[in-house]
Formats: C-alpha cells, sequence, structure tokens
C-alpha cells in the first residue's frame, strides 16, 4: 500500500473513533443517569413537596422544584415570545439590508455568548438596588434576559426561510407592512417559531446558574410572583451537597426527572415543527 | 383603528424593543463596572488581577488562581474537544453515507440539550471517581478526584455540540467545485479533504472553535460540581482548581456581609462578560467575512 493511502485509513480510523467518543459519551451520561436515577425515584418524590429532614434523608418529594421549574420556564418563556418576535420581525422586514442590522446582530451575537452566571449577577444587583428579594418574579426577569438573544438568534433563522415571493404577493394586496408581518410572514415561519420557542423553553429548565442568585430556595410551592421559588437543577445541586447517601440518590432522580423532562421538549419541539407545517405554503 | 396607524404604532413598539435589547449589552457592562468600581479605590488593576492571595474578610482579592484555573480548565477542555470535534465533523461532511449522518445529526441536537447539571451528576458519579481510583494510580498521584482534569473532561464533552454542529455546517458549504477541481487533478479523497476543503473552511472553522471557547470560558455548574473549588493556583492536572463562574456561583450568599466582596464578585462577573464578549465579536467578524467572500 502506498504512503497516501496509508495516511488516509489512519485518519480514516481517527475520525472513526473520534464519532465514537463522542457518541459514547452521551450514551455515558444517559446510562449513569438512568442507572442511578431510576431505582431512587418513587411516586411521593414527584407528588410530595420537602417534609421536615428531607435534607437528612427523611420522607418527601421535590414537587417544589418541578412546579417551580415549570412556572419560572413558562413564565420567562412567554415573556421572551414578546420580546424576540417583534425584534426578530424589525431585524428582517423592516431594516432589512441596512448597516444597522448587522449591528443589531452583533451585540445579540454578544448576548448570546455572556454566560448565564453574569445575567443572575446583573439581575441580583439590580434587585438589590430596587430593595427587592429573590422571587420568581426575579427569576423570571432573569431567564427572560437571557432567553432573549438565543430565541431572537433562533427566529432570525427562520425568517431567512421565508420567500420573498409570498412577500411581495401580500403587498400587491395593497396589505400594510405590519399586516404582511402579522399574518403572512409569522404563520408561514410557524413550525421554526414553534422549534425555537421550545428550545429555548428547555434551556430555561435546565440552565441553574442565572437564578442561583435571583429566584432563592424554598421547600414550597410559590403561592405568588414574589415568593421565593425552587427549581429542578438547584434542587439536583443542592441534594448532591448533602453528605447523606440517600438524599444524593435522590439527586441522581431528579436529575433523571430532570434530563426526561428536557428530551420531551426537545423531541416535542421535532415533533410539532411537523404538524405546524400544514400552514405554510411553498 | 386606521390601518396605516396600527402600522405605524407597531413599527415603533418593535424599533423600541430592538433597541432596548441591544442596549443591553451596554447597560449591563455599565451596572457591573459600577458595582464593582469600589474594589479600584485603593489597589490598582495590575495587583487585582496578578496578586494570588484571596482573603476577603483581610480585604485581599488577588484574582490570580482563578483567572488561571478558568484559563487552565477551559484550555484543557477546548484541546481535549478540538481534535475529536473536528475529526467528528469531517467525517460527518465528507465521509458519513446520509444514514449514518441522520443518525449521528439528531444525537448531537440531544446531547446540546442537556442540562448542564446532568453533565455535573456525570461527572461526579463517572469522571471523578475514574480518576481518583484509577488514573491516579496509574500516574502514581494521589487525589479526591475533584480536580483541573475532571473539570476539563466535563467541560470538555459539553463543547462537542457547538463546535461539530458549526464546523459540519462550515465544511458543508464549501462550494462542490473545490472538490471537483482538486479531483481532477488527481487527488484522493483525504488529499482534497486536506488541502482544498479544510483550507477553505479554516475561518469558519475557527469561528467554531471560538464560539465552544465562549461556552466553555463561561460555563459555572458542571465544572463548580467536579472542580474541587480552592482557591489555589493549581499546579497539576489532579489539583483542584477555582474558575471565576463558581467563585461568583458560590459566594453571592456572603457577599453582602464583607465590605468590598460584593465588588469583588461583581469585578469577577465584568471580567467574564468582557472576555467572552471580544471573543464572541471576533468570531462575528470572521463570519460576515466569510459571509461577504461567498456572495
Amino acid at each position: 500500500m502506498n504512503k497516501g493511502k496509508l495516511e488516509e485509513s489512519f485518519f480514516l480510523g481517527l475520525m472513526l473513533f473520534s464519532i465514537l467518543i463522542v457518541v459514547g459519551s452521551l450514551f455515558a451520561i444517559f446510562t449513569v443517569v438512568i442507572l442511578r436515577g431510576l431505582p431512587a425515584l418513587s411516586i411521593s418524590m414527584i407528588t410530595q413537596t420537602p417534609k421536615g429532614g428531607y435534607y437528612l434523608g427523611k420522607e418527601g418529594g421535590i414537587l417544589n422544584a418541578i412546579v417551580g421549574s415549570l412556572f419560572l420556564a413558562g413564565g420567562s418563556t412567554l415573556l421572551a415570545i414578546l420580546v424576540s418576535l417583534p425584534i426578530a420581525l424589525y431585524i428582517h422586514e423592516y431594516l432589512g439590508r441596512a448597516r444597522i442590522a448587522n449591528f443589531i446582530r452583533l451585540s445579540l451575537d454578544v448576548l448570546w455568548g455572556i454566560p448565564s452566571i453574569v445575567y443572575g449577577a446583573f439581575s441580583f444587583t439590580i434587585m438589590v438596588s430596587l430593595r427587592m428579594r429573590a422571587s420568581l418574579l426575579w427569576g423570571i426577569i432573569t431567564v427572560t434576559l437571557f432567553l432573549i438573544p438565543i430565541m431572537t438568534r433562533a427566529m432570525d433563522e427562520v425568517f431567512k426561510m421565508v420567500p420573498q415571493k409570498v412577500k411581495e404577493a401580500s403587498y400587491a394586496l395593497g396589505s400594510t407592512r405590519l399586516e404582511t408581518v402579522a399574518k403572512i410572514v409569522t404563520r408561514q415561519a410557524l413550525p421554526g417559531i414553534v422549534t425555537a420557542v421550545l428550545l429555548s423553553f428547555g434551556r430555561a429548565i435546565g440552565d441553574a446558574a442565572s437564578v442561583l442568585l435571583t429566584a432563592g430556595y424554598t421547600d414550597s410551592i410559590p403561592r405568588s410572583l414574589f415568593d421565593p421559588v425552587a427549581t429542578l437543577p438547584l434542587a439536583v445541586f443542592f441534594q448532591l451537597g448533602t453528605p447523606y447517601p440517600e438524599v444524593q440518590q435522590r439527586a441522581y432522580a431528579s436529575g433523571f426527572l430532570l434530563l426526561i423532562l428536557v428530551m420531551f421538549f426537545s423531541i416535542a419541539s421535532r415533533i410539532s415543527a411537523k404538524k405546524f407545517m400544514k400552514y405554510t405554503i411553498t | 383603528m386606521n390601518r396605516k396607524l396600527k402600522n405605524t404604532i407597531a413599527s415603533k413598539l418593535m424599533l423600541l424593543a430592538t433597541i432596548s435589547s441591544t442596549s443591553l449589552v451596554f447597560i449591563m457592562a455599565f451596572v457591573l463596572y459600577r458595582k464593582s468600581v469600589k474594589i479600584f479605590s485603593n489597589r490598582s488593576l495590575i495587583d487585582l488581577l496578578l496578586k494570588s492571595s484571596w482573603a476577603p474578610t483581610k480585604g485581599d482579592f488577588g484574582f490570580y488562581p482563578f483567572i488561571t484555573s478558568t484559563v487552565l480548565v477551559t484550555g484543557l477542555a477546548m484541546s481535549l474537544s478540538i481534535p475529536l470535534c473536528l475529526l467528528t465533523a469531517i467525517y460527518l461532511s465528507e465521509y458519513a453515507p446520509s444514514k449514518v449522518r441522520g443518525i449521528i445529526k439528531p444525537i448531537l441536537d440531544l446531547l446540546s440539550g442537556i442540562p448542564s447539571v446532568v453533565f455535573g451528576l456525570w461527572g461526579v458519579s463517572f469522571v471523578v471517581p475514574i480518576i481518583r481510583d484509577y488514573i491516579s494510580q496509574f500516574v502514581g498521584v494521589t487525589t479526591t478526584g475533584y480536580c483541573l482534569l475532571s473539570g476539563g473532561i466535563v467541560l470538555a464533552l459539553m463543547v462537542f455540540p457547538i463546535i461539530i454542529s458549526v464546523s459540519d455546517e462550515v465544511l458543508r458549504s464549501v462550494p462542490f467545485e473545490v472538490r471537483e477541481a482538486s479531483f481532477s487533478l488527481g487527488a484522493t479523497k483525504w488529499q482534497t479533504v486536506k488541502y482544498a476543503v479544510i483550507r477553505r473552511a479554516l475561518p469558519g472553522i475557527i469561528a467554531a472553535i471560538i464560539l465552544g471557547f465562549s461556552r466553555a470560558f463561561g460555563e459555572t455548574m458542571a465544572v463548580l460540581m467536579v472542580v474541587g473549588n480552592v482557591a489555589k493556583v493549581p499546579s497539576s492536572l489532579f489539583d483542584p482548581a477555582y474558575p471565576l463562574p463558581s467563585l461568583i456561583a458560590n459566594n453571592y450568599g456572603e457577599m453582602m456581609s464583607i465590605p468590598l466582596y460584593d465588588s469583588a464578585i461583581m469585578f469577577a462577573a465584568l471580567l467574564l462578560m468582557l472576555v467572552i464578549s471580544f471573543f464572541s465579536i471576533i468570531a462575528r467578524i470572521i463570519q460576515l467575512k466569510i459571509e461577504r467572500r461567498s456572495l
């Protein structure tokens, strides 16, 4: 065999090896979390809030964290849609190829890169200077800020796919920009928008660092926006931090629940994207 | 209401949303700067960045251990993941049959959705014991397993999806003519990839690496859980480290009670933000250049 062939098969081998590691590590994560989480999972974990001594290994569950995560992620995703959709539409349909559009995209990219812990520190500073306390409200604000660049960027990509002809047809019928954008562009892009929203929801549920500083942590389910709130990732973190093996087992069970929840939304986003295709014309 | 009026109002509102979120970058930088400015009152920037004694109760704020920890953990993660990711991306875009691609791409998407605490759990129950019980004996050191190496491995995994998917996209966007030209000169597939495709895709690959780097640099929870968190400059792979994000996450509770501590923590946040913004801008500039070239 000549040298070139040898080199090629050497690198091909390396590539297959790399893929093996990348895919294998994913399976390693799933296996570890399932193997250690599933046995520790019980009905009471998802139906009860922590009772006294829960973190010492006594009775209770993490319903507070599950509900808290859903409140937090739901609220912030809704708020983020309200802000991101207009921004993405504005960049696309109103600014078009103007230079300023690139500047706005740049600043969104910078925001996209800023780690969630910095968002947490920022919101914490504002919260403290307003003399307010860690609560569901501030958790939602923090996560919303951190979702806006993620969602806007995803929607921006989606709107790029909307064919020019569809818009031209709308304008030709005498529609204003708003009518075109609200009734034609948004509907045409609906599958992509749904995907973007569900992906952001998954990010909101999974992120712990941003709410560590602003959402507080509590053993009860929040009754108002001004109550502190527990989240599933932080429940994993705190339970793992205790010195008791029974509680640490529950951390794995909580991690398993979190993983299931996130995977559910990730798969749902794929399926629903296909479903909403029926509103589009090509 | 008049249609025209509605149109005008809506466009003004959209403009408002756009302006306010664009200015968020500057507002954030300004707020963090205002909070951290107090710490400069009797220390110079050089002192803060290069002194290694950390004792907030005595007013000693040396960020050197945290900065080196961040740089080392990130560097380690990148040097583990870059070769693996590039080889995977090259295989996916150039060699893989479409069936294999169709299986592996969704798996990568799945990987990118896993929350960071779950990576942390995996690190604690899988990476840490392996390093403590096997690798350390193999090398001949004693370690708790909560160390720089664990942090680097967990972090490397977390940046796989972003580097692979962006470089795969970049490689696929290389026009087919480039490959044809190389084949017509008698080059083999590997020679084509090595001399033509990679060269053409290089700026994009660099942008992909920078994106992965930014993600790794600011990652908090997963690293916090496995890295040990001791405020000393690590001297080997098996020493604990204490990166900047972990510093913020661990100390927000007590920072209000010790003077200047809060501004030190906010300084850490500002530092993270500035470094990452710098790299984001460079990645964006590279991507813009590629777009212009392909027009």
